[in-house]
């Protein structure tokens, strides 16, 4: 570990970041949340409490849900992390299945909670994509939203979990 | 205005993908704290460490010295006003005498980073010496209570006075007299608090982030920075949701963001950790409310007497608009002849309160219709039959004397949730004992009757403007805001109808003050209603300068032309093969000069009121609504599952399917959350938690089926009809699934939350010590 002129301990880590390769200095002190939007730019993930209960910030970690305000910087290396930037095919002018039901299923109000929920929908789908309701909603459990009543949010991802193949699932953990 | 049919509609009334939610859904969408500039320094705020006392000395210079700290500013830095506010302006951006509750700020700093803030924050030393502290607002309101403001804690005294009530309680076969409470509640915006700041031209401000009402925060701006307000400009990012939360608040916060870029020339971001937001963001109104209810024995209303604490908090803020919507419509929507409502504001050391999604509306829905469920019981009769005998009815007088001469449909809503169900059979059954085994199932009824807009609060317009662009999209903005509530897609779609183009073709500006004139607040379920008419007389002023032109290149009439689709066409036989693309005449009209741009003003009706007699026709007009519970309650735990439930609104028009729905579940929930989770719990002027850890909000598995029943009884004001939706769709929820609880348990619980152990025990038990500690007392009465 060194210290940078912040006198704060940083550490080296490489990650995966959408399917890009990272090689980074990190502070090592940070969360993964605000390593993401304060040194890396991605402010798509939400911050609403930083003590893991909102779920605004949920990210994939290697294949599951993470709320990223939980986790440390040191945590992620050698991880492969999506995060909502990445959800949609890099350059293609075009949604992912679970995007495009969430907007059709007009599951985003304010759209705070949106880019969590749809990570968590992803996490779910990589173990489940055929879920019933009461799966459905174990897996978004821990996500909260004040403005949907959540009624929207379960019929997206029944409409995304109808739409969803294995394609569009895989690059989440290759 | 004239409206077409609802078959005529091209857009109105169909779903409608929001506007905005491509970029809210792949993660591009810019809320408050997702705004960087280089150079941007940190702020944050120093909070006060009593709810009352007063202060002796505030030491900043271990602050100052520290490396990184670029301002430590108190009031003595504040250039012209200390305080602001719009009906009392005695908020304080940074306190000077003394503090009034937990969250007031006595001191803000900036540094190069977040870390150097916080620690700089912690080395600000103050002294206080301490004063009594007074939370509770009937007792704010005795003579030897301690002092909040120097002209003494009534904030407010609202009354209503119809008939005569003693002459109404004599002819009465029966009086109840009951008293119920609500709690204090957060409005749970999942995105905390978050502003930029940046150094405006000629010495001004420009400030970007999470806000709800800008014209009401760049006046306190204003009176503050002592600035005139064309310097000061607002620009709302993506509003991670407000709920009315978003207005007082921020313009501390902007106040406070604003000093620091004034006083070191650098931009300034603050963002609210979720623990800073609930300490300082102001909450909804706890009520303490007393009925007094005569009735004949077959139900007939014949007085109510009803007297109203609400606890203000340490600042006025809209308490007294908000008190006023609660004497308006605390009877319910019932026939009463003889009322005397009083509702006092008062203020206390608890943390202050202003609006919240309902408006003074979800407390006295909750005890109104509680007290009917009660009125039903005493009476022998079923609380749908005691309802239907007393709800309000075409060109009925309200409490306040006002004849409603529209179409009153409490009564079809009522009837629309108890479709297909014997209510009343269901309702008797549930409450045999012998019916009742480890896990009770009981159903409620609500309703509600609610004033369109602000009615007598205050002046009541709203503009919309609209840029017709020369391909023939356009750009469209508003003084009012999109929340997260859907309005950018509502008010696209207006335009959209009157345009006949498709939304698509729509860009919808989020507020800017310099580029907009105000529209007052988005408050009060107003947006659809006044933005939809301003839209509708912005368009309508477009459509008569390009009709011609249209005309003259159709060769047809004006009157045979045809706008749909991006396309115009003409009913005239010769001409019937002929179409022009609405981008081929947008630019037709530029080349002969015609202005493009509109700017449609739209003005609601006179309101009137009196304040010494509270008569008046208090809003131009009302909707109407009712809810249906159905519960199971867990006698051995008290848990309480809602298992489903009905909603049914008159909406006059519903102009976005979608997000008429999305209103309805989301209001459901929140005032399911009402019912049985929240509470804000403040222990002498101290918050008992500070995040979601301990503040529980309905998650997905808390939320029931819910059916929705819209009535459309188009208002002859409104854009197409529409009236209002999003404060009716969270008022009468709560009521709704209380009566459903005591219809299950048999056992009536008076205050709110229904938390386990009130709903198996009728009392609350209070931690008294540590977590985890099994010491417990019952909470005071």
């Amino acid at each position: 570990m060194v210290r940078n002129n912040m006198t704060e301990p940083t550490i080296d880590i490489r990650f995966y970041l959408n399917g890009i390769a990272f090689n980074r200095n990190a502070p090592a002190s940070w969360t993964l949340l605000r390593f993401l939007r304060d040194a890396l730019g991605y402010t798509g993930t939400k911050c609403g409490c930083e003590v893991g209960e909102c779920g605004a910030c949920t990210v994939i970690v290697d294949g599951q849900p993470v709320n990223a305000c939980l986790i440390l910087t040191p945590q992620i290396d050698g991880a492969n992390i999506w995060t909502i930037e990445g959800v949609a095919a890099a350059g293609a002018n075009e949604l992912h299945p679970i995007q495009k039901a969430f907007l059709e299923c007009d599951a985003a109000h304010c759209g705070f909670c949106s880019p969590g929920m749809i990570m968590s929908t992803i996490a779910l789908f990589l173990k489940n994509s055929n879920p019933d309701d009461a799966q459905i909603k174990q897996a978004l459990a821990g996500n909260l939203c004040r403005c949907t009543g959540y009624i929207q949010i379960i019929d997206a991802v029944r409409k995304a979990a109808s739409k969803i193949t294995e394609n569009d699932l895989q690059k989440f953990v290759s | 205005m004239a409206d077409p049919k609802p078959e005529q509609f091209k857009v109105i009334g169909s779903r409608v993908p929001r506007v905005d939610a491509i970029d809210k859904v792949t993660g591009h969408a810019k809320y408050g704290a997702d705004y960087n500039v280089p150079g941007q320094l940190y702020g944050a705020s120093k909070y006060s460490d009593y709810p009352h006392a007063k202060i002796i000395r505030i030491d900043t210079s271990k602050a100052l010295a520290l490396d990184g700290v670029r301002a430590v500013l108190t009031h003595k830095d504040i250039p012209g006003e200390k305080s602001f506010g719009a009906i009392h302006p005695h908020q304080m951006v940074l306190c000077s005498d003394k503090v009034r509750f937990f969250g007031d700020a006595v001191a803000v700093v900036a540094a190069e980073t977040l870390e150097i803030a916080e620690e700089a924050v912690a080395l600000i030393t103050v002294e206080y010496e301490p004063f009594p502290v007074v939370t509770d607002p009937r007792a704010a309101l005795e003579s030897d209570s301690p002092q909040v403001h120097e002209n003494g804690n009534l904030c407010f005294h609202h009354k209503v006075r119809k008939g005569d009530i003693a002459d109404g309680f004599a002819h009465s076969d029966i009086v109840l007299e009951r008293e119920y409470s609500t709690q204090r509640i957060e409005h749970s915006y999942i995105e905390p608090e978050a502003i930029l700041v940046e150094p405006g031209e000629n010495g001004g401000v420009t400030i970007t982030g999470s806000l709800q009402n800008l014209y009401n925060i760049r006046r306190a701006l204003s009176r503050v920075l002592n600035l005139p307000l064309n310097r000061i400009r607002l620009i709302q990012a993506s509003l991670g949701g407000s709920f009315g939360g978003k207005d007082e608040v921020m313009s501390a916060i902007c106040a406070r963001g604003a000093l620091l870029t004034l006083a070191t020339g650098r931009p300034v971001k603050m963002v609210n950790s979720r623990e800073d937001s609930m300490r300082e963001s102001y909450k909804r109104h706890p009520y303490k409310l007393k009925y007094k209810v005569g009735a004949s024995t077959d139900g007939t209303l014949q007085a109510m007497e009803i007297t109203i604490h609400a606890d203000a908090g340490a600042y006025s803020a809209m308490s007294p608009f908000v008190t006023w919507r609660s004497v308006v419509q605390a009877t319910g929507p019932y026939i009463v002849p003889n009322v005397k409502t009083d509702v006092f504001a008062a203020y206390t050391n608890n943390c202050y309160t202003s609006a919240m999604r309902g408006f003074g509306s979800p407390q006295i829905c909750f005890a109104a219709e509680s007290l009917m469920d009660e009125l039903a019981e005493a009476l022998g009769l079923d609380p749908l039959e005691l309802r239907l005998k007393n709800i309000l009815k075409d060109n009925c007088s309200t409490a306040t004397g006002q004849i409603l001469s529209h179409k009153v449909s409490v009564g079809e809503a009522l009837s629309n949730v108890t479709k297909g169900i014997e209510f009343g059979n269901i309702w008797k059954a549930n409450r045999n004992k012998d019916n009742r085994s480890k896990i009770a199932k009981g159903i409620g009824l609500s309703c509600s009757y609610r004033g369109v807009s602000l009615g007598a609060e205050g002046t009541d317009a709203a503009g919309v403007a609209i840029s017709i662009q020369t391909d023939g999209s356009a750009v469209v903005s508003c003084g009012l805001v999109d929340m997260g509530q859907g309005a950018a897609t509502t008010i696209s779609m207006v335009v959209a109808e009157e345009l006949g183009i498709s939304v698509d073709r729509i860009r919808f500006l989020s507020a800017d003050t310099t580029s907009i004139p105000d529209s007052g607040p988005t408050v009060a379920s107003r947006t659809s209603f006044m933005a939809g008419n301003a839209a509708r007389v912005g368009a309508q002023e477009l459509m008569k300068r390009i009709k011609p032109v249209a005309a003259e290149m159709l060769d047809c009439p004006d009157s045979s032309l045809i706008f749909s689709d991006n396309q115009i066409r003409s009913t005239i036989e010769s001409v019937l093969d002929k179409s022009i693309f609405f981008g081929d005449l947008a630019a037709a009209c530029f080349r002969k000069g015609i202005s493009l741009f509109a700017h449609g003003w739209y003005k609601s009706p006179t309101t009137t009121w009196d304040e010494h007699t509270g008569q008046g026709d208090a809003y131009f007009t009302y909707v109407y609504a009712a809810n249906l519970a159905e519960v199971e309650v867990d006698l051995v735990t008290g848990q309480v599952k809602v298992t489903r439930f009905v909603s049914s609104h008159d909406v006059g028009r519903t102009l976005n399917l979608n997000g008429a729905k999305g209103q309805i579940y989301g209001g459901v929930a929140m005032g399911l959350g009402y019912a049985l989770l929240e509470d804000y719990a403040q222990d002498d002027g101290l918050p008992s938690l500070s995040n979601f850890d301990e503040y529980l909000l309905p998650t997905i598995c808390d939320i029931p089926d819910i059916d929705i029943i819209l009535i459309e009884n188009p208002d002859s004001l409104g854009p197409f009809g529409a009236k209002s939706l999003g404060e009716p769709a969270c008022e009468l929820a709560a009521p709704a699934i209380v009566n459903a609880v005591a219809n299950a348990t048999g056992l009536r619980v008076r205050d709110l939350p229904l938390t386990l152990e009130r709903v198996l025990l009728g009392k609350s038990l209070v931690r008294s010590g540590a977590r985890g500690s099994t010491k417990s007392r019952s909470e005071k009465h």
